[in-house]
């Protein structure tokens, strides 16, 4: 192995970016390598993946079913709606 | 004068009566915008907005669509408007939250550095009151993200815009956005780890 690609392979960093890019984009075929070999070899790496797609689900996964505005402001709303509707 | 006014409101009648939306579409619009900029204050501003520009262009609406979509239409482009605001933006912010992760790896070789290596959550078996309660931890390191970095975060992840758009919409290389996207979760991990325990 070469040392400019041994350097890449067991970068952290470049792991790290590599994981998000795959996700939510497109990683080249050398990338995917790459990343496939580092992370063999690197459990600190396979947590972070791990950490971040549930980090992803937590995000989108958010609930807002139970969530509504207070009367008052809907109140307070529901009168300036009218009140600009009188002005015409 | 006044039979000029009745009917126009006859007209409007026809296509969508504003006396209704509060009770009909604030709420629904809240959650809408809230599940996007996760700010209470900002979302309420937005649904107010919403309805204040939907009475200016109510002339103009003409049924084609449901009331539901074309307001929500308009709230969209809202939201578009904040995130735009926003990017352009609380650069300090994105210094100070960029100097923060300076020390994650080693300089030289990318290693992660043993004070900021992720450390297993101990959630192998995806009990939901824990799941809840990181949720929860994720909610307020949400807070604290720069401006900029929220914006793309949630337009990635919740409306699932393409990068290019994004890019368009915000003024961004492509290499930005995936700078912005990688240093976003680095940010948010580390948070949660904080938090966490």
């Amino acid at each position: 192995m070469t040392g400019a690609l041994k350097k890449i392979i067991y970068n952290c960093r470049q792991a790290t970016f590599l994981i998000e890019k795959k996700t939510l984009g497109k990683i080249t075929a050398a990338e995917t390598l790459q990343l496939q070999i580092h992370l063999a070899g690197c459990s600190i790496c396979r947590t972070f993946q791990q950490q971040s797609i549930l980090i992803n689900r937590l995000f989108t996964g958010f609930k807002t079913e139970e969530l509504k505005l207070d009367d008052d402001f809907k109140s307070s709303l529901k009168q300036r709606i009218e009140k600009e509707m009188n002005k015409n | 004068m006044n039979e000029e006014k009745q009917g126009l409101a006859a007209t409007n009648q026809l296509h969508s009566d504003p006396v209704t939306w509060v009770e009909k579409y604030a709420d629904y619009l809240y959650r809408f915008a809230i599940s996007r900029l996760r700010d209470e204050e900002v979302a309420r501003d937005l649904v107010q907005d919403t309805f204040l520009a939907a009475l200016q262009q109510l002339a103009r609406f003409e049924g084609n669509s449901s009331e539901k979509t074309w307001l929500t239409a308009i709230l969209r482009n809202k939201i578009a408007d904040f995130y735009r605001n926003q990017a352009s933006r609380g650069l300090e912010e994105v210094r100070q939250s960029e100097s923060e992760q300076v020390d994650f790896f080693d300089a030289e070789n990318g290693h992660w550095n043993t004070p900021h290596a992720p450390q297993s959550f101990g959630l192998e078996t995806d009990n939901p009151l824990l799941i809840k309660e990181l949720g929860n931890i994720l909610s307020g390191c949400l807070k604290k993200l720069p401006p900029l970095w929220f914006s793309v975060f949630s337009m990635k992840h919740i409306d699932d815009y393409t990068s290019e758009k994004i890019c368009l919409e915000l003024k961004l290389t492509d290499a930005n956005f995936w700078v912005i996207m990688h240093r976003t979760k680095l940010n948010l991990r580390a948070c949660l780890q904080k938090h966490w325990n």
